[in-house]
Formats: C-alpha cells, sequence, structure tokens
C-alpha cells in the first residue's frame, strides 16, 4: 500500500492504494470520478484515456504509483463554469455519441489531437489516429465530423487546450 | 411543428452528462457495505465436475465467501429458461438441457460459471478465485455444429440425442421442389454466417442488494429489459418474488441484443448478496464478455433459388444449421426460425419458399438474438443468392431485382409475413442515383491503371420490427406479450414526467420521446422528462430491442397523450365555459378555437390538481397511461450499394464509398436516425470484413479479446451517404417503422458481393480478410 498524491482537475488529491492499482482504478474508485471508464483488459478500446501533464494516456496501462505528482485532467475537468468544452460541445452538435461509453475517452483523445494538429487535421488524420479509441454505436462518422468541427471551431489553437 | 417536434434535428437532452463523466452506468454503483465478485469459470469446454474446494480460497485475506451451484440448487433456484417454444416438423417439442446458474455437475463451454468469490475488492475476489480448486473429468467436445449432428460424436444434454434442439420448417416442400425441377435456371450456393461477439463498449455489470429488513431485493443490472427481467428472476428462476424485486437499468453503455437476456451472473449475486449480507457487485471485463456475452448468428446454410425463362423466381428452398451452443438462451430458438424464415422473401415476389432449419448444441457460448438478429442471416443469403444469380443469368443485378421485386401491398408471402407498405424500386434508385452507379465502369479502369481491383455490389434488404401482435406471436410460441406501455404524468405546474417501458441504451429515446410530447402539447423540450430503465418508477414494460422503441413504444406514448389531451381538453373548457370539441392545444396554451380566449397550459395543470373548479364528476390529478399491442410487424426496407477496392498484392479490402437508402416510415429526429444508420453499418461491416468469434478443436475461445478479435476502428469504415424514403407505416399511429438494425442487416452482402465482383470468384466467406480475399483472388485467376 502507498499513498499517492497528484493534481486532478487542477485540484491536489491523495489516497492509499496497493502497489498493482493501475490509474483508472484510482481514478473511478479512490477518487469516485467515474466519467473514466474500462472497456477491456488490454489497454485496446480507449475508453479510460485522460491527460497526464497535458497529453493523453490510456489511464488502464500506467500503474497509480507512476502517475504520482503529475497534472491528470479527466472528463470531469473539462467543461469550465458550466460551459461545455469546444470538442465536447462538437460532439453534441454533431451527434457523435449514442451510449455514451467511450465518448469520455473519445473526448479526451480528440481534444489532445486537435493540440497536436490544430485546424491543419483532415479526416484521414483523424480516422489514423482514433486507432486507439472503439466506438460501437455511432460507425465513428459523426464522430470523426465532430472532431473536425471542433478544429476549425478552436481555430487551430495549438497550445494546451485545457 | 414547434422547433422541437417531430421531425426536428435536435441535439439530444442525454449528450451533456455523457460528456461531462455524470452517466451513471451499473460499474459506477456504489452502495454501503458493497462487495466485489468474481466468478471461477470453467476452462474446458466440455467436463464433469468432480469437487470443488474452497477451504483455501476462503480463508484468503477479505473473502467474505465462496458459493457453488450446489448451494444455489439447495435454495432452489432455478433453471434459466428460453422463452419462446418452437415444434419440430414431427410435432415434437424443442429439447431443453438444464442451464443451471452455476454448474454443479457439468460444464459444457469455457467460462461456463461454476462458483462465485465474493471479497472486499475486486483484486482480493480474483486472487481467490485463482485458488479455487475445481476438480474436473474431461469430456469430449464438439465445436462445429454440422460434425455435433453426426452419429458418435460428444453428447452435451441427456435430453437432445445427436444434439439436435429442433428441426422445424415452415413452407411447402413439394411445391418448391417440383418448381425447382421445372426451373429454367437454379443457382445454388453454401452460405456461412460468421459467429459474432456484440461488445457493447461497457461490459455486464450487475449489483445486487438485498435488504433484511423489508426482505427486499434491487437489482442493478446492464440490461436491456429490466422488466422482463424481474419477470424471469421471480417466476421462472424463484430468487425473489416479484413484488419484492427492483430492477433498475440505469445508463447502459449499448447491448445490441447482448443485454436482452437474463445471464446467471445477475440472478447469482442477487442470491449471494442475500446469503452473505452484503451487497455484491460484479463487472466482467472484456475476455469474460468474449466468453460468456451471447453469440449472434452462426448459422451453415444451403440455398436453391429457382427462375423461369422470364428471370422470375418461382421458388426458394433453405436449409439452414444454426448453432445454439452450449445451451438455449432466452431468445435463441426463434432468431433462426420466426425471425429468420419469416423474412426470406425479401423485396421479392416468391411464390414458394421451403425453410428447413435445424437448430444444434455445441461446446461453445450461447448463440441469441444480437442486432438484427435473425433478419441479418436472411438477408444476407438471400442477397448473396440474387447476386450469384444476376451473373449467372448475364443481367445486371439490379434489372434482376427489379424484375422480381413486390410493387403491390399489402402483400402475404409463404412464408407468413404480411407486409403492409414499401416502396422498394424507390430506395434502389435512389441508392444508385447516390452511388452514381453509371460511372462505375469508369471508375474500375481508372482503379485498374493503378493496380487495383475495384468491385460494386449491392443488397436489398427488409426486416420486420416490433414483433406482434401479442396474439399471434403467442400463437407461434412466445412466452410472453409484445405490447409496450406509457404513462404520462402531467406535474402541478405544467412540466411532465414520461414513464416508458422502452429501455434506451443510446438510442436517444429521452430526446426523441419528449419530442413527440412536445410537438403534441407545444411545450419546450426541456419541460419534459423521460423515466426509464426502473422497474419501481415504470409501471410496465418490455424493454428495447427489434427496433421496438419508435413504433411500439412511442405508440403506447402516443395513445396515453390521447387520453392526456382529452381530459385536459375537458378542463380548459369547463374553466373557459367553452365546449370541449372547440378546444385546440398549442404552443403551451389550450385556446378555443376562433376566438382570443386561452388559459396556459401550466394553470390548467394546477387547476386539475387544486380541483377547485373542475367540471363535475371529473377526477382530480392529470395522469394517464396507455398499453399499446400492434396489430402488425413493421417492414424498413432498403437498398445499400457498396464499392470496394481490393490491392490484389495483399488482399487488402477497402470499402471506398457505401450508400445506404432506407425506408424507415416517419422519421423523428432525422440526426439521430442516420446516426443509428452509421453504427449499424459499422457493424455490418465489421461482421463482412473482420469480425469472427474463433473456438479451435477443444472448445478453447481463440478470439477472446480486442488483441484477437478485431473490431472495427474508425479507419476501417468509410463516411456514409445514407438518404431515407418514407412511406409511412400504415398500422401504428406514428407511421414509424424502426431504424435501429438496419445498418446491420443490409451492408454484409453488399459489401461481400462488392468483393467478389472486385476479384472475379464468388467462393468467399465472412469475415473476408485480407488473407482469404488474397487466396480468393488468386485462385481465380
Amino acid at each position: 500500500m502507498a499513498k499517492i498524491t497528484m493534481t486532478v482537475n487542477g485540484r491536489q488529491v491523495s489516497g492509499v492504494c496497493e502497489d498493482r492499482t493501475l490509474l483508472v482504478h484510482f481514478i473511478r474508485e479512490n477518487l469516485g470520478l467515474t466519467g473514466t471508464h474500462v472497456g477491456c483488459d488490454t489497454s485496446q478500446c480507449g475508453a479510460c484515456v485522460v491527460h497526464m501533464d497535458g497529453q493523453s494516456v490510456k489511464s488502464c496501462s500506467i500503474l497509480a504509483a507512476q502517475a504520482a505528482g503529475s497534472s491528470i485532467t479527466t472528463i470531469e475537468g473539462l467543461a469550465q463554469n458550466g460551459e461545455l468544452h469546444p470538442v465536447q460541445a462538437a460532439f453534441k452538435a454533431h451527434h457523435g455519441l449514442q451510449c455514451g461509453f467511450c465518448t469520455p475517452g473519445m473526448v479526451m483523445t480528440a481534444v489532445d489531437m486537435i493540440r497536436r494538429h490544430g485546424s491543419d487535421l483532415d479526416e484521414a488524420t483523424v480516422r489514423s489516429e482514433l486507432e486507439g479509441n472503439i466506438c460501437r454505436c455511432t460507425g465513428y462518422h459523426n464522430i470523426v465530423k465532430a472532431i473536425l468541427a471542433a478544429a476549425h471551431e478552436m481555430g487551430g489553437v495549438r497550445q494546451a487546450a485545457e | 411543428m414547434g422547433v422541437d417536434g417531430i421531425g426536428a434535428r435536435v441535439a439530444r437532452k442525454e449528450d451533456r452528462r455523457f460528456l461531462t463523466g455524470k452517466g451513471r452506468y451499473t460499474d459506477d454503483m456504489s452502495v454501503p457495505g458493497m462487495k466485489h465478485a468474481v466468478f471461477v469459470r470453467s476452462p474446458h469446454a466440455h467436463a464433469t465436475i468432480v469437487g470443488i474446494d474452497a477451504t483455501e480460497a476462503k480463508a484468503m485475506p477479505g473473502v467474505i465467501d465462496v458459493l457453488d451451484g450446489k448451494q444455489l440448487l439447495a435454495d432452489g433456484i432455478g433453471n434459466l429458461i428460453c422463452g419462446w417454444m418452437i415444434h419440430s416438423k414431427d410435432g415434437s417439442a424443442m429439447k431443453m438441457g438444464a442451464w443451471r446458474p452455476l454448474a454443479d455437475k457439468t460444464v459444457r463451454y469455457v467460462g461456463d460459471a461454476v462458483a462465485i468469490v465474493v471479497a472486499d475488492s475486486v483484486a482480493e475476489a480474483r486472487d481467490a478465485a485463482e485458488a479455487v480448486v475445481v476438480d474436473y473429468d474431461f469430456l469430449p467436445v464438439v465445436t462445429d455444429p454440422v460434425q455435433a449432428l453426426a452419429d458418435g460424436q460428444p453428447q452435451l444434454h441427456p435430453e437432445a440425442p445427436n444434439n439436435l434442439i429442433f428441426d422445424w420448417e415452415l413452407g411447402d416442400a413439394g411445391v418448391v421442389d417440383r418448381a425447382l425441377a421445372a426451373a429454367a435456371h437454379v443457382t445454388e450456393l453454401k452460405i456461412f454466417n460468421n459467429r459474432l461477439a456484440p461488445n457493447p463498449m461497457e461490459p455486464r455489470a450487475t449489483l445486487g442488494i438485498y435488504d433484511a429488513g423489508d426482505e427486499h431485493y434491487t437489482c442493478y443490472t446492464t440490461s436491456q429489459n429490466p422488466h422482463l427481467a424481474r419477470l424471469v428472476m421471480s417466476a421462472f428462476y424463484n430468487v425473489a418474488p416479484e413484488n419484492k424485486l427492483r430492477v433498475i437499468a440505469p445508463d447502459v453503455g449499448g447491448g445490441f441484443g447482448s443485454k436482452i437476456y437474463i445471464y446467471p451472473e445477475e440472478i447469482v449475486c442477487l442470491w449471494a448478496s442475500k446469503r452473505t449480507g452484503v451487497p455484491v457487485k460484479w463487472t466482467c471485463d472484456r475476455t469474460e464478455a468474449f466468453l460468456t456475452d451471447a453469440h449472434g448468428r452462426d448459422h451453415v446454410s444451403t440455398v436453391k433459388m429457382a427462375f423461369d425463362a422470364g428471370n422470375r423466381i418461382t421458388a426458394l428452398k433453405v436449409d439452414t444449421i444454426a448453432n445454439l451452443g452450449a445451451y438455449m438462451s432466452l431468445f435463441s430458438s426463434c432468431v433462426p426460425t420466426y425471425l429468420y424464415a419469416t423474412l426470406l422473401s425479401g423485396q421479392y415476389d416468391i411464390p414458394a419458399i421451403h425453410a428447413n432449419v435445424r437448430t444444434v448444441y455445441t461446446n461453445t457460448v450461447p448463440v441469441d438474438a444480437y442486432r438484427g438478429a435473425g433478419r441479418p442471416e436472411a438477408t444476407y443469403l438471400l442477397e448473396r443468392t440474387m447476386e450469384t444469380a444476376a451473373r449467372e443469368l448475364g443481367i445486371s443485378p439490379a434489372e434482376l431485382r427489379r424484375t422480381n421485386f413486390i410493387r403491390s401491398f399489402p402483400h402475404q408471402t409463404p412464408v407468413i409475413m404480411n407486409y403492409d407498405a414499401g416502396d422498394y424500386e424507390a430506395s434502389l434508385d435512389a441508392a444508385m442515383a447516390a452511388s452514381d452507379w453509371n460511372g462505375f465502369a469508369a471508375r474500375k479502369a481508372e482503379a485498374e491503371q493503378r493496380g487495383m481491383k475495384r468491385g460494386i455490389g449491392m443488397s436489398c434488404y427488409i426486416e420486420a420490427c416490433g414483433l406482434a401482435p401479442s396474439a399471434a406471436v403467442g400463437s407461434l410460441g412466445a412466452g410472453v406479450g409484445l405490447w409496450e406501455s406509457a404513462e404520462v404524468k402531467v406535474n402541478m405546474v405544467g412540466t411532465i414526467e414520461v414513464m416508458t417501458g422502452s429501455h434506451s441504451h443510446g438510442q436517444g429515446h429521452e430526446t426523441t420521446f419528449a419530442q413527440l410530447v412536445a410537438d403534441r402539447l407545444g411545450l419546450p423540450i426541456d419541460s419534459i422528462n423521460i423515466v426509464h430503465g426502473d422497474t419501481d418508477k415504470v409501471q410496465m414494460g418490455m424493454g428495447t430491442y427489434g427496433s421496438r422503441s419508435g413504433a411500439v413504444g412511442m405508440s403506447a406514448l402516443a395513445k396515453a397523450l390521447d387520453k392526456v389531451e382529452a381530459k385536459a381538453k375537458k378542463i380548459a373548457a369547463h374553466l373557459m365555459e367553452a365546449d370541449e370539441s372547440d378546444i385546440v392545444i398549442e404552443d403551451g396554451a389550450l385556446k378555443v378555437a376562433g376566438t382570443d380566449k386561452s388559459v396556459p397550459w401550466f394553470q390548467m395543470a394546477l387547476a386539475a390538481y387544486t380541483a377547485h373548479n373542475l367540471p363535475p364528476g371529473l377526477e382530480p390529478g392529470l395522469k394517464e397511461s396507455a398499453f399499446y399491442d400492434p396489430a402488425n410487424f413493421t417492414f424498413p426496407a432498403g437498398c445499400y450499394i457498396c464499392e470496394v477496392e481490393v490491392d490484389p498484392e495483399t488482399g487488402r479490402t477497402k470499402v471506398v464509398q457505401f450508400v445506404a437508402a432506407d425506408d424507415f416510415g416517419n422519421i423523428i429526429n432525422p440526426m439521430i436516425v442516420e446516426g443509428q444508420v452509421h453504427g449499424g453499418l459499422a457493424q455490418g461491416i465489421g461482421q463482412a470484413l473482420l469480425e469472427g468469434v474463433t473456438y479451435d478443436d477443444s472448445g478453447q475461445l481463440l478470439t477472446a479479446s480486442y488483441l484477437d478479435y478485431a473490431m472495427p476502428r474508425a479507419d476501417d469504415v468509410p463516411s456514409f451517404k445514407v438518404s431515407t424514403s418514407n412511406t409511412p407505416c400504415p398500422n401504428n399511429p406514428l407511421g414509424i417503422k424502426g431504424c435501429g438494425e438496419a445498418g446491420a442487416i443490409g451492408s454484409p452482402p453488399a459489401l461481400i458481393n462488392a468483393i467478389t465482383d472486385a476479384i472475379g470468384n464468388n467462393q468467399l466467406t465472412m469475415p473476408a480478410t485480407a488473407e482469404k480475399v488474397w487466396a480468393a483472388a488468386h485462385a481465380a485467376n
């Protein structure tokens, strides 16, 4: 068991967990932030994507202890002052979600994708970069539309989008 | 129509919580004192349980208890049932083998549950589950359904000799055989429909809570059908009395059919909660989902289609073997029969059809309904055959279909169904125009210059949605009615809560159902709340499957709204001293037509509850409910055209264009309908190109994770071109047909037809992996 401290969604938090505890379980169970989901056990589906020090990571592939001292953003930390982040708003406007289970991971992946590519994003790049996120509901059609629309909306801002 | 009404592309009300991480799925639920369960599962496909020793496991850190099948049996918990009785053609009933929620004597597939471990944490439960020692005596294994029927094969259930569950037929074999003998041309084909894992992104989970004070049970579960879960668990399995059991299916992360059924884990967690005195939560991991979620499809068929000299179909003969796995799941028996053979007429006027279906036990996970359920299997068989016949007859596939389309309605097929309305030529024309069918030859020539083989394929599907009416399906063996219920509660301030028995797990009911109410009453959509998925809040329901929520669930809502409107008009007429026949409801007010008199909706609502000034004899309050039992199925139909490029060097297929032209009748929210089609298309493309559950000869599942089972990803599918025509369904008050399964039904044959067109070899089975396509392309040369 170890006590771990990190910054999550701008607040310093700490918790006690076993050495084998994955970051995703620490976030969900110790911190009660259940927006980050577990969809597989082989790091293939991307439902658990969060940002660690500004970059998207699969929180099922990192031990909680490895994230100690880092700054984590989860889906709960994306909207500010009750306003949806432009990527969240684009997913809603373009019907980029159905059951909503893969959605937090999709959104976090998309935010990082736009941070890196800005408005240079094109459909082929979006589809290629979504390789690590599986959606079973939308056929990806509207997710791709939403991400491209958000990139356009955000006007090619290349710095961290959160 | 208001801005939020029928036909508007309203952004979904439910999205905000999903987008901000506030969705509440079953695994997100925690209650005080809750413990965690892990199941001990059989690593063998077929074995006798000699003994179970949990001594070491029970002593491990955090372990509350380890419970097995003998204890479950001792507590009188019953076997899992199949809800649809099918009889063989000799009149005998289907042969049900017993399915224990925890196997007590024999395990029959890898993953069959043997015991449950309850511990403080998932990790501790998992550690202890590995320490449970189960002594197995191995039995011989059979996984192939054709082989399973042969003499001398391993026998799964003593009740089913030769593993045959039933040998069922539909149609007149004599008439069909005579037509085949007299035909100008007969097209013959062997068809395999590959086994699929449904894979909703949310793994199944259940939380069983027994309250000893009230002797009351609560079950949170990942279900498309909480009311049915309550009925079955109380009436058939004896887990809890119906009046003491609340089932809640909160946010559910996709279902696609696989969450209709009652699974052993729901039963065992509720029972274990009573046994241990603590709430018990179980959440499966993805490998467990591959091992235990009901699979879909898995048919082997031969087909013969007879044509006259004018290329008109004279008869169709189908012989199918359907693999149902180790046990009969809840709806397993109706899928390869009444949901399959009854759709074998497709969009075509076929005078005679005969289908023979044999269902078989094998040492594999149970097979049940998956998106489309029977209709994809029928459509794949029929549309592969039509395309093959067109090639053999030397005419265009569009022309062959046009020649045989049904053109007058209602149309009675020889296989039970009575199609109510449709315009198949309109869908075909729309799809051909959208795909630039006529420009294909030039695109093919251009692709050839790049060394690529380009192909085009089409599929004209029909599906039957909203299984109905209850009396008819009852006569065919269904164990339940197939109505739906709705209740409309107008609050004292005029806001509205709708309680629906339909369940939403991605389809957007909280928006579309509210759109219907907004349209009828002229109220803002935010003043309407849709409540579903909780047997304590919603009185009755039959859940969501078979694209029934719009056609059946919303029709029930429309009926309840009729009653609300009638009573509201009575109250308003009384308040304004007008005749109730003169009252109209518009823009959130009740108006006297042709005058400037009106009462705001909220004022009428308040008057209903203050009851200070109601018409004499009128009950206070404004809350109405209705049941709706449809008069017939609904029949969505459409035409899909797929264009592919195959790289002859690698065999890799790229879908370069996919066009869907569907007729769904009237549409509440086009944005949501298009989303349903996109998702269905991706699942169908997944079946055709990538997905396939594979067992080895010893019954080990070789595709038990996303590393081994190829799920369609964003780069595997194109952007889709979708459109709809809207021939209203004449049999329900809203004219809705249903759209949820269409994409998965119509797309696999279009894609395989396109690949076989590209490579010039008709011998190709799904999934058309690069290796298979490469081999077929080179065999053709």
